[in-house]
């Protein structure tokens, strides 16, 4: 083990009086599934927000590969090689299910606009990589039978995994995943399990996720990191933090509850 | 019958500018929820950049023509840059309030212009007041007259239209619009600068208002005022669906006909009104529009 991918350094977030985050620091080391957990309003989200550029600290930093991502606007963010999924799921509803997993393709091409609107050999091969390549992604997710579907016109379940393909396709070395089995059915939930250790083991690509599926994430994960109300309560393996009595206590409440 | 082709292909002629203008309001509307009522105002602009830059400057007109589109680009981006972006987050009813505010503005400084802003202008185009004979004996009497301006204004949208479809199916930038306008949030994460885009957007959408301007000029002339055209290109993306591009098109060109028949076959006065019946009838008949979305909920 080298330096950490990506590292979290004394962050905090204030929102007006509330402190969301407080000073947590952590390490994600390269090739695991590092997952977050929390009651809610714990600063799960938060974090993960923080990491994706979408809100800026109050003070501390995030570092990716050792630069500083944290002061970066989002899509710059992106394109270092982070992607990214919602729990609600965020598509591009009125497209094609190929078409959503090529836009994030596209914004990495290096070809001119005039080149683009007359289409010429450079932009065609670009096109044609791009396109061999979402294909491995909607072979991987077992996609084959939506390519050509509307978003729109999808059941949930698939969405998610649409969703998941779309990130897969910006070929990042860090992947989010923000509540990947919210909303899924138990056997939902199970694919996406092997898929998120196929990402780990096959394409060699990290994650953190945010998850409250307590047995996808002691399945998956590598390590576990419990907060609540806004600060770290410990960092370890599954069993360990699920072992741990201020996580217990976190999710059942106390002695002094009863 | 010749009577009835000559209506359609003037009316055709206006409904082209009516759907350019509508254009300009779907792209904005797609990209940021936001209806700009400023659309019409800025035609204006465009049409008194024009005719600056032929008779203070001197340059022909198709070089004043790529001037203009130039010129309406960047103020639309300044418009979004400097009055906009400070409102992000703001109801959309704010947005529209300072649209309307941004139109009024405009009329008033370009009236404020002393011996120049009030006047009416003609913009010296070299195709004006030619007309082309289609059958006939010998151009003399009888056949389908269609004069110059109602052609280039006809085949310049066809051009413009066409040009804007390669660009926003073929390019990156206008991929990159197109995602913005579906899921902003998603954008953001496939590496798309969102505000950078909508900025464009507005460049665009300015840069055809600019297009329509000159190209409305050489028939209702360049006034202060010339803008209320605007009022009959929002009817014209209602009927095609706000938010739908082919349908602003379509809205335009049965906009601008229906009028142009009202104009010949109805009594005095029905012209000026064709287009709100057309939109009543739509409403009534077809509430998404021609190309609308359905947006009804299903329970």
């Amino acid at each position: 083990m080298t330096a950490p991918m990506l590292e979290a350094v004394n962050l905090s977030v204030q929102f007006g009086g509330l402190r969301a985050v407080n000073d947590v620091s952590f390490g994600v080391w390269p090739n695991e599934v590092f997952s977050l957990i929390g009651p809610n309003g714990a600063g799960k989200t938060t974090i993960f927000n923080l990491i994706s550029a979408l809100y800026r600290p109050t003070s501390g930093e995030v570092r990716f590969e050792g630069e500083v991502i944290s002061r970066m606007p989002p899509h710059v963010v992106a394109r270092h090689g982070i992607a990214r999924t919602f729990q609600n799921i965020e598509l591009f509803e009125h497209a094609t299910v190929l078409q959503n997993l090529l836009v994030g393709r596209h914004c990495h091409r290096h070809t001119g606009w005039w080149q683009d609107m007359l289409f010429t050999g450079s932009v065609r091969r670009a096109e044609l990589e791009f396109r061999r390549q979402v294909e491995e992604v909607i072979e991987f997710l077992d996609l084959q039978h939506y390519r050509d579907s509307m978003v729109v016109g999808l059941p949930y379940g698939v969405r998610k995994v649409v969703e998941l393909a779309r990130a897969l396709s910006m070929r990042p070395r860090l992947l989010l995943l923000d509540e990947p089995s919210s909303g899924l059915n138990t056997e939902e939930t199970e694919d996406m399990g092997f898929w998120i250790e196929d990402i780990k083991h096959d394409l060699g690509i990290t994650v953190i996720m945010v998850e409250h599926d307590m047995g996808l994430v002691s399945r998956v994960s590598d390590r576990v990191l419990a907060l609540n109300l806004g600060e770290v309560l410990t960092l370890g393996t599954p069993q360990e933090v699920q072992a741990h009595p201020g996580v217990i206590e976190a999710y059942l409440g106390g002695v002094d509850d009863v | 019958m010749l009577q009835l082709l000559q209506l359609i292909v003037s009316g055709a002629a206006i409904g082209c500018i009516y759907a350019l203008l509508a254009l300009g309001f779907v792209l904005i509307y797609k990209a940021t929820e936001t209806v700009n009522f400023a659309q019409g105002d800025l035609m204006m602009v465009g049409g008194f950049i024009g005719l600056a830059v032929m008779t203070v400057i001197g340059l022909p007109f198709w070089l004043a023509f790529l001037v203009t589109v130039v010129a309406m680009a960047l103020v639309g981006m300044g418009i979004e840059r400097l009055v906009l972006r400070p409102l992000l987050g703001q109801p959309a009813f704010t947005v529209v309030m300072m649209t309307i505010g941004i139109g009024y503005l405009a009329r008033g400084l370009v009236t404020m212009i002393p011996y120049w802003g009030t006047e009416t202008h003609t913009l010296p185009v070299p195709f004006k007041d030619e007309v082309i004979w289609i059958g006939g004996e010998g151009g003399k009497t009888g056949g389908l007259v269609i004069s110059v301006e109602h052609l280039v204004i006809i085949l310049a949208t066809v051009a413009l239209v066409a040009l804007l479809y390669v660009f926003f199916r073929y390019t990156k930038l206008g991929i990159a619009m197109q995602a913005t306008s579906q899921n902003q949030l998603a954008a953001f994460y496939m590496g798309i600068p969102v505000r950078r885009v909508n900025m464009l957007i507005w460049g665009l959408s300015a840069a055809i208002c600019g297009v329509a301007g000159l190209l409305l000029a050489p028939i209702t002339f360049v006034h202060a005022n010339m803008g209320f055209v605007g009022l009959k290109a929002f009817p014209a993306a209602v009927v095609g669906g706000f938010g739908s591009i082919p349908g602003a098109l379509v809205g335009g060109l049965i906009i601008g006909i229906v009028e142009s028949l009202a104009g010949f076959y109805l009594p005095e006065g029905f012209k000026d009104i064709a287009a709100y019946v057309v939109v009543l009838v739509m409403l009534v008949v077809k509430p998404n529009g021609l190309f609308g979305d359905n947006l009804t909920k299903k329970v």
